[in-house]
């Protein structure tokens, strides 16, 4: 055993010892510690150096609220992570940490000297001196400021460990395991409640599974010993699930709760076993009792920030929970009667300990006890200022005067290597007001507490301001009984004895005999923000608590200023003279601790990231070297090169077979919808901007569909099947969105049409060929089918069968060339494609991707909604009257029309752009101008598509203008990074004008 | 995120839903016969209440049914789940 570890408790097994570095320097603790117990057990407490002036600071507390030690654990490996807490860090064989915000090292800090330049820099520093000149921001005061940003080290390779998302409902979720919550869980779950009950330690029990003093007495024992007794009993409840290690990370409406469970976090590296390492839970509870506990309070007076100032709860808990002293030499410095619990508990154990309290006096049983064991208590006073660099070594102290403002008498120095300090408890509230609920301030302890009541959730224990062993075991037995509507439970006879405080004082900042401004009075301790900052916020004007917040950025680090919220609401409500529960709280957001975003992400990576939708095809297209590209979720060939070639090479040369001979393309990620009912004709006028009464059975049509706004929406080609049944198809993006858009109306605006939806999509398989000698390729296929303009004219369907399956033969076309589209159940849609690509081996028929059906269609003036359009583009700018009907009385999108903004000649509108220089592509997106000298340069349209036509041999774009339907034949400008491109506005249809290809 | 009662299946997480903003505006049966002012009503106007809002929604991920909600906006709560064609409550 090492000098601190002075005492033997039954939750550390003093047989097994675990070694461990921190900053490279090995330690040995023992199974059971946390990082913090183990180093404190050693005689460490420097673990690292603050923010902003880095001072050295060492364990603060013992639990989540830690400011001041976070540490990077398992360094330069993959599984490194940056701000833990070191009070959270539970112990295992070989783990690594390294203290952080420190250069060369923890002991000898260059950043220190910040720590006396600090008068310089105050609250808001950086907003007042980087401000000018302007042109030092980029270069110096950037890259500066980025460099002492920020705390540890991020991880630089993907995070190796495996995260889950679980859900879970129950009837009751009791939150904290501590006493309160650990009694309701047990009348929740013999009441026949399914409960489950989380807590973030690893052993139940909170702050009570400790409480060894003879003053807390439940039913004629201990209180510890009470409640070891009922925690075994809990693990007898069939209905009661218990999660350790799991701390609730938020609390949303309706009682939906996120809990992220620890899972492999406190085991070596070798023994992870490539398991999972956390878990996050989605409860869906009933009822929610929350028993989230108290955190006790720092003192704010100068110099509280040395290593050897720790809370005074947590020294009790490393004494009596870990058997370590945080030192030989202690003094105790508080405000209330809890402190004396640590006080007896280290004069019991042999340790000197002293006390300082800024009342006159106490008259509570636990207060006399220690005055009759004799430790030495210094009534009204208060530390002024400590000692010791790297530890306190010293403290000197004043006495009050008589309304506590200020300090009078002699300074008197006292040494010590250890300063418990404790100014009282604040009710964890978070978790109460992010679910909604409200605080009221209450005057005698000054605490917020919990005050709407809800249906749905309660507070109980010390997070609900019930700080009392007495008040919190009978009123949780009641609350909870009332809330779960219970009569009887085994806690109602139940008898609690317990010391009482009488005396409670409190002051926000203690006073000095130095002024303010020369002071260091931490408030918030890991971002560095005193109390003088938070006078100066003040007094700069800055009045409510959300903006001080930001501009000291008190409370804004990684504990979320867990303990330091309060001192700063307490010091703005004194300076500004205003009661305090007039000023309100910062918001308490969610999560409560960190956490880690592969939590947030659970399994929702890499693969599994999105839904990957591949068509029947695919394999073949993978065999055959397509490249892909992603088309929403759809996988869709991009091209297929051949011998290495480059995008540019394949594309040329699939265009220009496709056009000379016959090309084939996976057209299967294309929308479809079955639309029947007796009203599916009045259904589709109502929907498309053309009419669709006259379609003939057996017919096709492309039709255009707008918004109500009169912004083109989606485009498609529909079949008639027969008298009251059509297939619609939809662009491959907008499938989705198109079946969800024609429900809304079907279900709502037109309830009397007798029309049914369904999305078959993933049920038929389309291969799309075209090429002059398309014909040729389709009568080889359906050698009994009449492929004649007469018997099968363009954008007419019928029903074939090949290899005696049954398929749909449309001949539509989108590249302007002679053109079938064969539908068939997807299953058979390998075997289709094989069977094209076999009978066109004679024409060296052409597989093509996406970018040479994108070029054939633009080399048409085809639009490609999504590419050519953005959502604010008509049928009019698109030059497509053609399409709108005059004679419909109504369509979707009719009447906006003709709004004022939509007949607007300037407006932008569907133009072609032929470069001077035929070779010159221009680049999709790139800006328009029409003059280069007049500055600053006005914008007047952006490419939408762009291509190096080979059946024209020449550069082709198509763009949007404002006015360009007038500008045929213009001189326009696209200026580029390094020159200006020449280029002419021009028709947007660039080939085969007549449409002879259609019939070729 | 709170829980609906889609009046076809029942109980259902919110992330099944998706909202269709202010219930209860009807496409005018005669488009042609209003002003741009008039129709711009129709097609951009929506209230935003901080309070009791009737709004429509769609349970994309379930039944893809259209329903109406009366929804208190400020806390969450929900009044009232009806069907498509019926008349909203009095709340």
């Amino acid at each position: 055993m090492t000098k601190y570890r002075i005492n033997k408790t039954r939750f550390i097994d003093q047989t097994k010892t675990v070694s461990f570095t921190f900053d490279s320097k090995e330690y040995h603790g023992f199974e059971g510690d946390t990082l913090a117990s183990a180093l404190l057990s050693n005689g460490i407490h420097l673990v690292g150096r603050s923010f902003k002036y880095h001072r050295p600071r060492g364990i603060m507390s013992c639990g989540s609220e830690e400011p001041n030690a976070i540490c990077q654990i398992n360094d330069n490996t993959d599984f490194t992570e940056p701000n833990v807490r070191i009070t959270e860090i539970e112990l295992y064989e070989g783990l690594k940490a390294s203290s952080q915000n420190c250069w060369p090292n923890l002991n000898f800090d260059i950043g220190g000297i910040n720590n006396l330049i600090s008068p310089f820099i105050p609250a808001g520093f950086y907003y007042k001196t980087f401000m000018w000149p302007k042109s030092f921001w980029k270069k110096i005061y950037e890259p500066l400021i980025r460099l002492s940003a920020g705390l540890g080290k991020s991880p630089t390779q993907p995070d190796p460990d495996i995260y889950d998302h679980k859900h879970e409902h129950c009837d009751v979720l009791v939150i904290g395991g501590g006493i309160s919550g650990i009694i309701s869980a047990k009348i929740a779950a013999k009441n026949n409640l399914k409960t489950i009950l989380i807590d973030d330690k690893k052993i139940l029990g909170g702050s009570t599974i400790y409480q060894n003093n003879k003053n807390f007495i439940i039913d004629n024992q201990k209180s510890n010993e009470w409640l070891m007794n009922e925690i075994s009993e809990l693990e007898r409840l069939d209905n009661l699930i218990i999660k350790t290690r799991t701390s609730l990370a938020a609390f949303h409406s309706y009682n939906y709760l996120l809990a992220k469970e620890n899972i492999s976090d406190h085991l070596p590296l070798d023994k992870k076993n490539g398991g999972i390492r956390q878990r996050l839970w989605k409860i869906r509870a009933d009822k929610v009792i929350v028993a989230a506990g108290a955190i006790e309070r720092p003192l704010i007076f100068n110099n509280n920030d040395r290593p050897g100032i720790i809370l005074a709860n947590s020294v009790k808990k490393y004494l009596d929970f870990y058997g370590v002293s945080s030192g030989l030499n202690n003094i105790i410095f508080t405000n209330n009667d809890s402190a004396y619990e640590t006080a007896v508990s280290l004069f019991e154990k042999g340790i000197s300990v002293k006390i300082i309290d800024i009342r006159k006096k106490s008259s509570s049983n636990i207060v006399k006890d220690a005055e009759d064991l004799g430790i030495e208590i210094y009534w009204n006073s208060t530390v002024v200022n400590t000692f010791g660099y790297k530890k306190i070594k010293s403290i000197e102290i004043m006495n009050l005067s008589e309304d506590g403002s200020n300090v009078t008498g002699n300074k008197h120095k006292i040494q010590c290597d250890c300063l418990s300090i404790s100014g009282g408890w604040t009710p964890m509230v978070h978790m109460h007001t992010q679910s909604g609920g409200k605080l009221d301030f209450r005057e005698i302890d000054q605490v917020f507490v919990p005050s709407e009541k809800s249906e749905n959730h309660i507070n109980v224990g010390s997070c609900n301001g019930d700080f009392e062993l007495e008040e919190i075991v009978k009123n949780t037995n009641n609350k909870v009984k009332k809330f779960l509507n219970i009569n009887e439970s085994v806690f109602d006879k139940i008898s609690v004895s317990c010391s009482k405080e009488l005396e409670k004082k409190n002051i926000w900042l203690l006073p000095n005999t130095i002024s303010e401004g020369k002071t260091k009075s931490f408030i918030d301790f890991q971002n560095d923000s005193t109390a003088k900052d938070i006078k100066l916020a003040l007094r700069e004007g800055f009045k409510s608590i959300e903006h001080v917040k930001r501009y000291t950025t008190t409370g804004m680090a990684t504990d979320q200023g867990k303990l330091s919220n309060m001192h700063a609401l307490g010091i703005i409500a004194d300076t500004a003279g205003v009661k305090m529960g007039t000023l309100g709280t910062t918001t308490f957001r969610p999560p409560f601790t960190p956490l880690t975003f592969g939590a947030i992400v659970g399994r929702s990576v890499g693969k599994f990231f999105d839904v990957l939708r591949k068509t029947s095809i695919h394999e073949w297209h993978v065999q055959n070297n397509a490249k892909f590209e992603n088309v929403g979720q759809w996988k869709r060939p991009w091209y297929y090169p051949i011998n290495n070639e480059n995008l540019h090479d394949a594309v040329q040369r699939e265009s220009k077979t496709a056009r000379d001979s016959a090309g084939i393309l996976d057209a299967s990620t294309l929308g479809k919808i079955d639309i029947q009912g007796s009203d599916a004709s009045e259904f589709l006028n109502r929907v498309y901007t053309n009419a669709w009464s006259k379609l003939g059975i057996g017919k096709c049509r492309y039709g255009l569909m707008l918004n109500e706004d009169g912004m083109v929406y989606d485009d498609g080609v529909t079949t008639r099947l027969d008298e009251n049944h059509y297939l619609m198809t939809t662009t491959t993006g907008g499938a989705a969105n198109v079946l969800s858009k024609l429900e809304d109306y079907l279900q709502t605006e037109w309830r009397e049409l007798d029309v049914y939806l369904t999305s078959v999509t993933d049920h038929y398989s389309t291969a799309s060929i075209c090429g002059p000698n398309s014909k040729k390729i389709l009568k080889k296929l359906f050698p009994n089918k009449d492929f004649s303009d007469e018997a099968f004219p363009h954008m007419s369907y019928q029903d074939a069968i090949i290899d005696k399956i049954e398929c749909r033969i449309m001949r539509i076309s989108f590249t302007g060339e002679l053109s079938y589209e064969i539908n068939i159940e997807s299953k058979y849609g390998r075997s289709l494609w094989e069977n094209c690509i076999k009978a066109g081996e004679e024409y060296k028929i052409t597989p093509y991707g996406t970018e040479t059906m994108h070029l054939l269609r633009a080399e048409k003036g085809f639009i490609i909604v999504g590419q050519d359009t953005d959502g604010t583009m008509t049928p009019i700018d698109l030059q497509m009257d053609w399409i709108v009907s005059k004679k419909k009385y109504d369509f979707i999108g009719k009447r906006s029309l003709y709004r004022s903004d939509t007949i607007k000649e300037d407006r932008k509108q569907l133009v072609g752009l032929l470069t001077d220089d035929p070779n010159e592509i221009l680049e999709e997106g790139a800006q328009i101008v029409s003059e280069l000298d007049k500055k600053p340069v006005k914008m007047i349209g952006h490419v939408t598509s762009s291509y190096f036509s080979p059946n024209l041999n020449k550069s082709i774009a198509l763009a949007v203008v404002k006015g360009g339907k007038k500008m045929k034949g213009q001189k326009l400008f696209v200026p580029m990074e390094n020159k200006n491109i020449n280029v002419t506005v021009s028709d947007f249809i660039f080939l085969d004008k007549e449409n002879k290809r259609i019939n070729a | 995120m709170f829980v609906i009662n889609c009046p076809y299946c029942g109980e259902r997480d919110q992330s099944e839903f998706s909202c269709g903003g202010e219930a209860h505006i009807v496409r005018p049966k005669q488009p042609t016969e209003l002003s741009d002012d008039e129709w711009a009503e129709y097609l951009f106007m929506r209230k935003n209440i901080k309070g009791v809002q009737f709004e429509r929604w769609n349970h994309a991920h379930g039944c893809r049914k259209w329903f109406n909600m009366v929804r208190d906006t400020s806390n969450d709560k929900i009044h009232a789940v009806y069907k498509m064609g019926e008349k909203p409550p009095v709340i």
